[in-house]
């Protein structure tokens, strides 16, 4: 009568990922809409933000008489030194990956919660599968859908006038990719950890909300770290979205930035912890207590 | 007249000297053992013993808040009990929860199917979950859909489905790994009298096609009456009688038995009490009342003394006594059925409301 099959230890992941992915592919309206954000900031403000235009034209000093070229290139300097390209909007282009792919990663806490509201996260756990797998299955979720909206914002950017290093090879976009995958990984997990005893998605929602906005702006999405604040510098070199949007623009943009090194070990090691202590706390509190 | 009765007790006797030999060949489906769990200073299950045996119907009756839902939740792994432990199909549900979990197919009180996803999905959804192949997987599941009667269906949002619609998928979806023991938490609950009536034939003909075990709890009397092989009833987390429901109504003291006589009433009534078995003898006008076990058979004979002593009988009821009078007897409540079914199901709607807001 019962099965004589030995469960895989990773087995059902896929199933419950598949699941969640099929909602989503379903409804392909919340993707459109999850995308208007960073596109609006893209399209909007990116194009408006126009700090080459602000440094390079127009500006004419009364009683000194300095030739345009040599204001061009002050100005070229200065927008190099500060964002490490004159291209402001690519500069925020690559902050937008990141920007989605938090966002996206954030939401995999409210699903858990819903799973709880709705009893299917109880009939869940009176099957075999590894408690551990329900977990992964929604950063797994998260990773997915993180990369499809940031592939998205991306060919949306390069549309927009986004210039990418001219000597991009396909590794680069491997490694932006993983850099992305890894902080998308860490959100999730941490989020996922979150909610594992909620049931109130109010309080999900708010948790959302107080923490995706401070998490852009304090990181160098928008701006540079060394404009900051004495104060928020801190903060913004232990924000993951620092290290992907440092990764991400020297290997898409080709500015120099940080050790690639040191900001994959950032990453991997956000990534890891944070796993790892959702699994090991989805063993003890996800079921009931 | 003592000779017959004694010749059922005999019966009785033989009959739990049999059963009790039964039980010691046949390993219990379930054993509970002390199982016990607290919340805080609540205690929703207390020290509880009991078995199912393999193949059976099982029923555990109690008011809302009795520890029915607990108790299964125990069975289930899906909560750790506080103290005490259960075996379950052979596996101790503390220590091999995985085990268990194979081994047993749930149904619980809340709809659990996935809204977004279509009945089949859900189906295929569970079986991966169990492992199951997916050759495998999809033929259990159109086999399943079939016996539900839900095959029409199939391709449909779970969202558009009725309640006793949603009721027989969350059955189909406990038996997509052929469970030795399947666990219905208030199976019926909130499902007009039709559908309640609809699941049960399934409830049996799933028993009859696989030989599942059924572990059910309920708090429709009539249902657990009805249904169920044996009943356990509980409140406040104790377990106060378990039996089949025709032992339970004996302990109760047996049918009541009503007869109109002609006659002397007073001689009649001093005839009955002196019976062996009878009790609770009350006299109104020209009828006499009393409980008696096994009344079908007890009742002729009764007559017949009667009729020697040349007092007639015009008309005579024998009537079982219901499980409601079990139940006021053992927990010294009423429990309401139709108010319990009413108050329950708002009380289901607004969880469901609630989650959907």
């Amino acid at each position: 009568m019962n099965m004589a099959v030995r469960l895989h230890p990773l087995h059902g992941l896929w199933a419950l990922t598949n699941r969640e992915l099929s909602k989503w592919y379903k409804a392909p309206v919340i993707l459109i809409i999850s995308l208007i954000q960073p596109i609006v900031w893209l399209a909007f403000f990116g194009k408006s933000m126009n700090f080459a235009t602000m440094f390079t034209s127009g500006l004419n000093i009364p009683g000194l008489n300095i030739p345009k070229q040599v204001i061009d290139e002050i100005g070229s300097e200065i927008l190099k030194a500060n964002f490490g390209t004159t291209d402001y909007f690519s500069f925020l282009a690559v902050g937008m990956l990141s920007f989605i792919t938090l966002f996206t990663s954030l939401q995999s806490g409210m699903s858990i919660v819903w799973d709880r509201r709705l009893g299917v996260l109880g009939k869940l756990l009176t099957t075999p599968v590894p408690r551990g797998n329900i977990v992964m299955a929604k950063v797994l979720n998260s990773v997915i859908r993180s990369l499809t909206q940031a592939t998205i914002v991306l060919i949306i950017a390069v549309l927009l006038g986004m210039k990418l290093n001219p000597s991009l090879n396909p590794l680069d976009i491997v490694g932006a990719y993983a850099a992305l995958t890894l902080m998308s990984m860490g959100f999730a997990s941490l989020f996922v950890m979150l909610a594992l005893r909620s049931t109130s998605w109010e309080s999900q929602m708010a948790i959302m909300n107080l923490l995706n906005m401070p998490l852009m702006f304090a990181s160098n999405s928008f701006y540079p770290v060394k404009s900051m604040p004495w104060w928020l510098k801190p903060i913004a070199y232990v924000n993951p979205l620092t290290y992907v949007n440092d990764v991400n623009r020297q290997l898409l943009l080709g500015v120099t930035g940080h050790s690639l090194l040191l900001d994959y070990t950032y990453l991997v090691i956000f990534a890891a912890i944070f796993s790892i202590i959702g699994i090991i706390l989805s063993w003890r509190y996800l079921s009931e207590a | 007249m003592r000779n017959r009765l004694s010749d059922i007790d005999l019966e009785k006797d033989l009959y739990l000297r049999y059963r009790a030999a039964y039980m010691t060949i046949m390993e219990a489906a379930i054993k509970a053992i002390n199982l016990t769990k607290r919340y805080g200073n609540f205690t929703a299950v207390d020290h509880i013993n009991f078995e199912v045996y393999y193949g059976e119907i099982f029923g555990f009756l109690g008011p809302n808040g009795a520890g029915k839902t607990t108790t299964i939740k125990m069975l289930t792994t899906v909560t750790r009990p506080t103290e005490g432990t259960a075996i379950v199909n052979g596996y101790d549900i503390v220590k091999q929860p995985a085990k268990v979990r194979e081994s047993i197919g749930t149904v619980p009180q809340e709809y659990t199917a996935d809204e977004d996803l279509t009945g089949w999905e859900n189906l295929m959804l569970i079986a991966a979950l169990y492992g199951i192949p997916k050759k495998e997987a999809r033929e259990r599941a159109a086999e399943l859909l079939d016996l539900v009667e839900l095959s029409y269906a199939a391709d449909r949002k779970v969202e558009t489905y009725s309640g006793g619609m949603r009721r027989r998928l969350e059955i189909a979806m406990g038996l997509i790994n052929r469970p030795a023991i399947l666990f219905l938490d208030e199976p019926t609950l909130g499902l007009d009298a039709q559908t309640r009536a609809a699941i049960w034939d399934y409830v049996y003909r799933l028993r009859k096609q696989y030989g599942v075990t059924i572990f059910m709890t309920t708090h429709y009397l009539e249902e657990a009456d009805r249904y169920a092989e044996r009943i356990a009833i509980i409140d406040h987390g104790k377990i106060l009688a378990i039996g089949t429901p025709k032992e339970l109504k004996e302990k109760v003291g047996g049918d009541v038995v009503t007869i109109e006589v002609n006659g002397d009433i007073g001689l009649a009534r001093k005839v009955i009490e002196g019976i062996d078995g009878v009790n609770g003898v009350t006299v109104n006008g020209n009828t006499i009342t009393f409980k008696v076990k096994n009344g079908n058979t007890a009742a002729p004979a009764i007559l017949e003394t009667l009729n020697k002593l040349s007092i007639r009988a015009t008309s005579i009821t024998i009537k079982e006594p219901t499980m409601d009078e079990v139940f006021l007897e053992f927990t010294g409540r009423r429990l309401r059925e139709e108010e319990g079914s009413t108050e329950e199901f708002m009380r289901f709607r607004r969880t469901v409301a609630r989650a959907r807001r």
